[in-house]
């Protein structure tokens, strides 16, 4: 066995092992998150699946970007394809596995270019909305430091990834044009067809440095850029539709009620119930009403967390944050997730009941932040992969209110109005019908 | 000023009678008094198709949807579970509503705390009455005015209710302009949340100004909407923007009894 196919079995072993444990620990840190059974209606969540994850409908809202994306990518998954053959040829030690396929061969590598090609455009497209049209979602207050950093990354990396599979079948052509022996001829594909003529003041050592080096850089960056998934927003490619099948599906209005409050009123209201009743023994630790931390938050809110893209999109249409407030549906989520990885690291090094006295109010999202939304629901319209952040944002109200009696001096009357009069103004519930007679 | 017939369901229930329907308030429309128009506008078209209504009078309290926005979730149990009790004891099958917010709480939240009903927006409930033949608009009020209709979101995106009023509108003659951002991507006029009841919190500029500036863009004479909350936030982005003579701002149920002189 030659020291290239040894090479490359421990680049398989290593990075598939490496990923798998990285996959592993983010499920780990999704299940801290609160029960919540997302498993009703099994055949509508398949539907919602594939209407906006495989087929991106909530992406064609911005038609222009939306293609692109589509491009992207059906692209990176369909030339994917050709990564089964590269990684057969690494492991087996051969050239082109699948060339006696002939035409239909021909036909594969040929749509593999292409695809190479649109995806290298568009992500030179979007590299350049980025940073040269600087689109304005893209550089608020949480797009500094690494997530604009991540962002750039992937571009430049599938644009890398792209362009090394493309001069790499140039090399190759010329290869096969020189006789070269290991190179089985398979004949020019378009686009690297029209790079061979450039290609031919080189030598053939020179040329079969080229192709090899630039084989190994397309499958090592390959398994380089699945690694780098876990610690990056791209996870989305992986996330976005189990993400959009535990989507919330009942109306976009409605706000779970909470089962312990329901439990409490209910009793509140049996008329037969006794009061001097002792309460029944609490089954394992209680819960906090609202969330302080990720711990309080439901899996599905925090696996939104690992699903978000940081496309901004929410932010883009919320009406608190176009009005200059400091809310932003996408810090929202950025902020969960940071928070839910550094209490994963923190479970790791000290075990499970670790604590940093930090929590994700206050120590990541301001109260200011949490008190300006509108529950208008924008954005989870807006959102292409379903998330929810309106949910945490109600969450940590919910927390600020029922837990710390913590509320706006406005607010605490309007709800003492409720609780006395039956109304958010102090007007007497025997005034009600007024109207009637003015 | 007309008398407005509004049994109430004590009153209904001593004559041993039952509505079709019960007109849910709620507290914008029996206290504010711009949405008390509303109420009244709403009620006149009632008495003209001689619906079969009752409301619950001094029965009815908050829906609770401002305590459960704001995160007491308590508090909005009680308020829901209070309610369910009052409904049920009258064995209420349908409500219509004048507000989104009641609306999509009793609609929505209310089935899992165990009361379930019919319910509908006025506007859905407006267009019905037509279609049925129950009332008739008279065009020419406003034939050929510029109609802009601004989203409630908790009757828009919440629950999906886009269309009714807009055919409300048409049915006036008059001429339905679209704003920039509308329906699925309307712009919330910064009084959902329970923020109707607090200052904003600090930013550039107030979001009503910014959802009339997009109103005012598409230059129309009327501003409608259909909730009371919506009502509040474009009337005085109206008046900021100095505009309150040129341009007004109407509830659908305004509208329709206006059109129909009632």
């Amino acid at each position: 066995m030659n020291i290239s196919i040894i090479a490359f079995i421990v680049l398989v072993v290593v990075s598939l092992g490496l990923f798998a444990k990285n996959v592993r620990t983010i499920i780990r840190n999704i299940k801290l998150g609160r029960g919540l059974d997302r498993n009703d209606n099994k055949g509508e969540r398949f539907s919602l699946m594939a209407k906006v994850a495989f087929g991106q409908s909530k992406m064609q809202a911005r038609p222009v970007v939306g293609i692109l994306h589509f491009v992207v990518y059906a692209g990176f998954i369909i030339i994917n394809i050709e990564v089964l053959e590269i990684v057969l040829d690494g492991l087996l030690g051969k050239h082109r596995l699948f060339s006696p396929l002939g035409s239909i061969y021909t036909f594969l590598i040929s749509s593999f270019e292409i695809l190479a090609l649109l995806v290298l455009t568009a992500c030179v497209i979007f590299l350049i909305r980025r940073n040269v049209l600087r689109i304005k979602r893209f550089h608020s207050k949480e797009m500094t430091t690494w997530p604009k950093s991540d962002a750039n990354l992937i571009l430049i990396t599938e644009v890398l990834l792209m362009s090394a599979f493309i001069l790499m079948n140039a090399a190759d052509a010329q290869l096969q044009n020189l006789g070269s022996s290991h190179y089985t001829p398979v004949g020019d594909f378009p686009i690297s067809g029209m790079l061979v003529g450039s290609l031919s003041g080189l030598s053939e050592t020179t040329l079969i440095g080229m192709e090899r080096g630039l084989w190994w850089f397309h499958i090592v960056g390959i398994f380089a850029f699945l690694n780098y998934l876990p610690y990056s927003k791209h996870f989305h490619i992986l996330l976005a539709f189990p993400n959009v099948f535990y989507s919330k599906l009942h109306p976009t209005g409605q706000l779970p009620n909470m089962e312990a409050v329901k439990k409490e009123v209910e009793l509140m209201f049996d008329p037969n119930a006794d009061p001097y009743a002792a309460p029944p023994e609490p089954v394992g630790e209680p819960e906090r009403f609202g969330a302080k931390d990720v711990t309080d938050l439901t899996w599905k809110q925090l696996m939104d967390a690992y699903t978000c893209t940081e496309c901004g999109r929410c932010t883009d249409v919320c009406p608190a944050n176009q009005t200059g407030k400091a809310l932003s549906p996408r810090k929202i989520l950025m902020d969960t997730r940071d928070r839910l990885v550094e209490v994963g690291k923190g479970i790791d090094k000290k075990g499970k009941d670790f604590n940093d006295n930090k929590s994700l109010l206050r120590d990541y999202i301001t109260e200011e932040e949490v008190l300006a939304c509108t529950t208008c629901n924008a954005c989870t319209e807006a959102c292409p992969v379903n998330n929810d952040p309106l949910s945490v944002i109600v969450d940590l109200r919910r927390f600020l209110i029922m837990e710390e009696s913590k509320a706006p001096a406005e607010w605490t009357g309007m709800l003492t109005n409720i609780e006395n009069n039956g109304a958010p103004w102090q007007f007497a519930q025997a005034d009600r019908l007024k109207w009637k007679d003015e | 000023m007309s008398e407005l017939k509004v049994p109430t369901m004590a009153e209904m229930m001593a004559s041993g009678q039952q509505p079709d329907v019960l007109f849910w308030v709620g507290c914008a429309g029996s206290f504010d008094d711009r949405a008390k128009k509303i109420t009244r506008a709403f009620v006149k078209i009632l008495n003209e198709a001689g619906i079969n209504f009752a409301v619950l009078g001094t029965e009815e309290s908050c829906s609770g949807d401002p305590a459960k926005r704001a995160g007491n979730e308590f508090l909005f149990q009680m308020q829901a579970m209070g309610n369910i009790q009052v409904l049920n004891a009258y064995e209420i099958k349908s409500i219509v509503t004048t507000c989104p917010h009641c609306f999509n709480t009793l609609k929505n939240e209310y089935p899992e705390l165990g009361g379930n009903y019919e319910v509908k927006h006025h506007s859905t409930f407006l267009q019905e009455l037509i279609n049925d033949g129950k009332i008739t608009i008279e065009g020419g009020t406003f034939k050929g005015q510029k109609i802009t209709f601004h989203d409630p979101c908790y009757l828009g995106r919440a629950n999906d209710v886009y269309e009714a009023p807009r055919s409300l509108i048409e049915k006036l003659d008059a001429e339905l302009v679209e704003m920039k951002r509308c329906k699925s991507n309307g712009l919330c006029c910064g009084a959902g949340g329970a923020q109707m009841f607090k200052e904003a919190e600090k930013g550039d500029k107030e979001i009503n100004v910014e959802r009339t500036e997009e109103a005012l863009e598409s230059k129309p004479d009327i501003v409608a909407t259909g909730c009371p909350f919506c009502m509040t936030m474009m009337t005085d982005g109206v008046k900021i923007k100095e505009k309150e003579t040129e341009v007004k701002v109407y509830d659908l149920a305004e509208l329709i009894a206006k059109a129909n002189d009632l």
